[in-house]
C-alpha cells in the first residue's frame, strides 16, 4: 500500500464521505478490512465510547505491523491510551509494548531501538506513542532529541488537544478560546488565551527528518497509507494525528468521524506529508465549511454561541487560522477555493 | 596489569571491560571524564558490539537505558548531582521496572548554591528508589565494584549505583590493577534477561497497578535488597578468588574488633579515618572503624555485628537531612536498636571541604570522652554563622546569604 489511496479516487457516491472500501480493489483495500489485521490492540479496552485515540491508535498499530511483518515493538507515554489498555492484570496489547514515564517515551524507545541494533535484529522496529500532553509539553525534549540523532523510531502523537487522562486540562496543544478543566469558560476572556499551541508537525519539520505527516481519524485510508509508507523509511518519523475526544470536546460520542472530518474541511486541521524538512504531499479539501461549523458542535466552544448572540470576533479568529493554513498549505485547487 | 591512571579512566576501561552494549552519555561534571572515555573505546573500536549515544539530558539518558535494558542489552550510563536529580522519576522507574542498568555516580553536592564539589547529597537523595547503592573507597575498589555490579544486577534485575567520591576518586591517578578481558568475561556471564521486548513472546512491560497488588509488587522489590545482602558477600567472595583481591562485600572493618570508639562513614574519607586510627591507636586509644560498601541494602546485622563493642559510634557524614542530622547516622542508629552505644553524627566534608586528618583527630578524642553534641558540624566557621544570623536577623532585606557569606570570608581574608 503505498499509492496514496484517498487522492487516486474518490467516492461521492456513499454521500457520507467514506472510503469506500469495499469498492476499491481488494489490494487497495484497509489494513482493518483484512482477517489478516494483527489486532495490535485487541478489544475490551477500557476507553470511552467514540474514543477518537483508541481508533487512531488501532489503526496505526495494525499498519505498522503488517508493515513490518509482525516485527514490532511499542513504547507508550503515561496517557489515556496507556490507562486504558493496560489495567492489571490485563493488557490490550498483542505486540511487545512498554510503558515508562509520562515524558520519555522517545528516549525509551531509542534505547529499545539501540539494543536491536547492536543485536543484529535490524528487522525489528520499534514505535513510540503519546498524547499530545506528552509530546508537546512534558517529553518535548526527549522527541527533540530523538528527531536531532536522527534514531531510528517512529513516533505518533494522538493529539486530542488537552490533558485527557488528568481531566481534561489544557496543554500547549490545546486550541484558543477551547474549554477545559484549566481554561474555564469563565470571566472576560473564556476558554483558552489566543497565541498558544505549539504546532509539532512544523517543529519536527525543522529537525529535517525523513518523514513527518499529519492524519485524522477522518481518513483512515489515508492514516494507514502515512503508517505504511513511515515503516518503510529509515531514521527519525513522526505523525501527528488528530484524535477527537469526545468527553474532553463535549462532542457526540458518535460523532467523532464527523468531528474529525470538520477539522479537515475547515482547514483547521490539514493533512500533508513532509520529508527531510519540505512538504511532498497536501490532502485537498473537498467540500470546505467554515470554522464555525467546526466550533459549533463541540461543547468546549459553547461559550463562543451564546444565547446573547454569537461572539463574532473570536469565531473569525479560529476562520483566520483556517485561511491562513488553506494559503500556506494549497488545501484547496483553484476550482473548488470559495 | 597495573596502572598509573585517573580513577575516571580506570572506571570506563573497567565497564569497557564488561562488555556493555549500550551506553549513553550526558556531561556533567565530574563524572565526565568517565563517559569520555568509554565514548572513546567505542570510537576507537576497541569496545565493539556497543552502541554510544548522546543524549540531550540526564532524563534522557537514564530513559534511554531503561528501553535498551528493556530490549535485553547490558546498558551502562554515569551522573552526578543535579543530573541525578533531573533523572530522579527514571530512577525510581527503572528500580520499578527490574531492569539491570549499572549506573556510576560520581559522589557531588546538591544547590542551591550550585557547587560542583564533592559530597553524598546526590546519591542520598535517592537512596529508597529502589536500586543497590555501592560506596567506593579506593579507585581500585570502584573499578571492581563496577564488575561486581554487572553480575550483582543482571542475578537480581535490579540496577546497581556505584558511588564515587568527585573529583578525590574520579579525578585521582593512582596505581590501579586492571584486569584482562579473559578475566572479566571468565566472571561475568553473558546477560540472561528475565523480561525482554521480544515480537516473537510479545507482553507488556509497565502496566498500571492499583491497590490490589501495588503492596505485593513493593514488597517484592524490598525482598529483591533482602537478597542482595546475601548476593553481594557471595560474589565479592567469588572476585577474590578470580582476580586474586578482596573487593566489595557488605562492609569492611577496621581496627573495630574490641574499639570502645567506632567511626562509621561512607566512601573515600575513610582513608584518612584508618591514618587517623592508626596515629590514635599508636597513642593508645581503642578506636577503630567501619566502612560501609553497600549503602543499599543496608547490613543491619552485620553492623551491628562490627560495632558490638562499641561505647560510642561516630559516623561521618559526607550529607545533611536538614532539620535532622544525617542520612547514615539515622540508618546507623537502626542497626544499633536496643544497644548501648551513643551515636554521634559529625557532618563533614559538604560542598567538597577537604576533610583534615587534624580535624578528625579533634572530634574523635572529644568523642572518647562523650564531649560531642548529637549534630556536630566539622569545621563549621562559627562566626561567620554567627554573622549572618546577626545580619538576618537586624535587615529584612538581607539578601542572598551564599554570597553575604562569601564577602564576609573575604573581609576576613583583607
Amino acid at each position: 500500500m503505498t499509492e496514496h489511496p484517498s487522492q487516486s479516487v474518490k467516492f461521492y457516491q456513499t454521500g457520507t464521505h467514506t472510503v469506500g472500501n469495499r469498492l476499491l480493489d481488494e489490494t487497495k483495500r484497509t489494513v482493518q478490512a483484512s482477517v489478516d489485521r494483527s489486532n495490535a490492540i485487541t478489544s475490551g479496552h477500557r476507553a470511552c465510547q467514540g474514543c477518537g485515540e483508541a481508533l487512531g491508535a488501532r489503526y496505526a498499530l495494525d499498519s505498522a505491523m503488517r508493515a513490518t511483518d509482525g516485527q514490532l515493538v511499542a513504547v507508550n507515554a503515561t496517557g489515556c491510551l496507556e490507562v486504558f489498555t493496560t489495567p492489571y492484570p490485563e493488557t490490550s496489547w498483542q505486540l511487545p509494548w512498554l510503558h515508562s514515564l509520562f515524558g520519555n517515551a522517545p528516549a525509551v524507545a531509542t534505547g529499545v531501538a539501540a539494543a536491536f541494533r547492536v543485536k543484529g535484529r535490524k528487522d525489528v522496529r520499534v514505535i513510540a506513542q503519546g498524547g499530545d500532553g506528552s509530546t508537546t509539553d512534558i517529553g518535548f525534549g526527549c522527541l527533540s532529541g530523538m528527531f536531532e540523532r536522527n534514531d531510528d523510531v517512529l513516533y505518533i502523537c494522538y493529539d486530542n488537544e488537552a490533558y485527557m487522562n488528568t481531566g481534561v486540562q489544557r496543554s500547549s496543544a490545546t486550541p484558543p478560546f477551547a474549554r477545559t478543566a484549566t481554561t474555564q469558560a469563565i470571566g472576560e476572556a473564556p476558554g483558552n488565551v489566543f497565541g498558544t499551541g505549539k504546532n509539532l508537525p512544523l517543529i519536527a519539520m525543522a529537525h529535517n527528518i525523513p518523514y513527518v505527516a499529519t492524519a485524522s481519524v477522518a481518513d483512515l485510508h489515508d492514516l494507514e497509507y502515512k503508517v505504511t509508507k513511515a515503516m518503510g523509511m529509515r531514521g527519525a518519523r513522526y505523525i501527528h494525528i488528530l484524535v477527537p475526544c469526545p468527553l474532553g470536546w463535549g462532542s457526540a460520542s458518535d460523532a467523532t468521524i464527523q468531528v474529525a472530518r470538520l477539522a479537515i474541511e475547515s482547514g483547521l486541521f490539514p493533512l500533508f506529508e513532509a520529508e527531510h524538512g519540505e512538504v511532498t504531499q497536501v490532502s485537498k479539501i473537498r467540500r470546505r465549511v467554515m470554522a464555525e461549523d467546526y466550533l459549533k458542535v463541540q461543547k468546549r466552544f459553547a461559550h463562543l454561541f451564546r444565547k446573547e448572540g454569537k461572539d463574532v470576533d473570536k469565531i473569525a479568529v479560529v476562520q483566520r487560522m483556517a485561511d491562513h493554513n488553506i494559503k500556506r498549505f494549497g488545501l484547496m485547487d483553484e476550482e473548488t477555493a470559495q | 596489569m597495573h596502572h598509573q591512571i585517573e580513577g575516571s579512566e580506570a572506571v570506563a576501561r573497567a565497564v569497557a571491560l564488561c562488555r556493555p552494549e549500550v551506553v549513553c552519555a550526558y556531561p556533567i561534571t565530574p563524572q565526565t571524564h568517565i563517559v569520555e572515555g568509554v565514548g572513546a573505546l567505542v570510537k576507537k573500536g576497541q569496545l565493539t558490539d556497543c552502541e554510544f549515544i548522546n543524549v540531550e539530558s540526564e532524563f534522557a539518558a537514564l530513559s534511554v537505558a531503561i528501553g535498551a535494558s528493556a530490549a535485553g542489552a547490558r546498558t551502562y550510563t554515569a551522573t552526578a548531582s543535579q543530573g541525578l536529580l533531573f533523572m530522579a522519576e527514571a530512577v525510581y522507574n527503572a528500580a520499578g521496572l527490574g531492569l539491570p542498568i549499572v549506573m556510576t555516580i560520581g559522589n557531588r553536592a546538591i544547590g542551591a548554591p550550585i557547587n560542583i564539589w564533592n559530597d553524598h547529597s546526590d546519591s542520598m537523595s535517592m537512596r529508597d528508589a529502589g536500586w543497590i547503592q555501592l560506596y567506593a573507597e579506593t579507585n581500585q575498589e570502584a573499578v571492581d565494584l563496577h564488575i561486581q555490579a554487572f553480575r550483582l544486577a543482571e542475578e537480581l534485575s535490579c540496577p546497581v549505583m556505584v558511588c564515587m567520591d568527585g573529583f578525590i576518586l574520579t579525578h585521582a591517578y593512582e596505581r590501579i590493577d586492571l584486569p584482562s578481558q579473559q578475566e572479566v568475561d571468565a566472571f561475568l556471564p553473558r546477560f540472561e534477561p528475565v523480561q525482554v521486548l521480544d515480537p516473537a513472546h510479545p507482553y507488556s512491560i509497565g502496566a498500571m497497578v492499583g491497590p490490589e497488588a501495588f503492596t505485593e509488587v513493593r514488597y517484592l522489590a524490598h525482598d529483591k535488597q533482602v537478597q542482595a545482602l546475601q548476593l553481594i558477600p557471595e560474589i565479592g567472595q567469588v572476585f577474590s578468588e578470580v582476580f586474586g583481591r578482596a573487593s566489595g562485600g557488605l562492609i569492611h572493618e577496621y581496627k573495630s574488633d574490641g574499639a570502645e570508639t567506632i567511626v562509621v562513614a561512607l566512601g573515600s574519607v575513610n582513608g584518612t579515618i584508618k591514618e587517623v586510627i592508626d596515629v590514635m591507636r599508636g597513642d593508645g586509644l581503642a578506636i577503630g572503624s567501619v566502612s560501609i560498601c553497600s549503602f543499599r541494602p543496608f547490613p543491619l546485622d552485620e553492623l551491628r555485628d562490627a560495632l558490638k563493642s562499641a561505647k560510642r559510634v561516630v559516623v561521618i557524614e559526607k550529607n545533611l537531612a536538614p532539620g535532622l542530622g544525617g542520612v547514615l547516622a539515622s540508618n546507623v542508629r537502626m542497626a544499633l536498636r536496643g544497644a548501648t552505644a551513643t551515636v554521634y553524627t559529625v557532618i563533614a566534608g559538604l560542598g567538597g571541604r577537604p576533610i583534615l586528618m587534624n580535624s578528625l583527630h579533634d572530634v574523635f578524642i572529644a568523642a572518647s570522652e562523650d564531649k560531642l553534641t548529637d549534630v556536630q558540624f566539622l569545621d563549621l566557621n562559627q562566626a561567620v554563622v554567627d554573622l549572618e544570623l546577626e545580619r538576618a536577623r537586624t535587615t529584612r532585606h538581607s539578601g542572598p546569604t551564599a554570597e553575604s557569606i562569601l564577602r564576609q570570608n573575604a573581609k576576613v581574608g583583607e
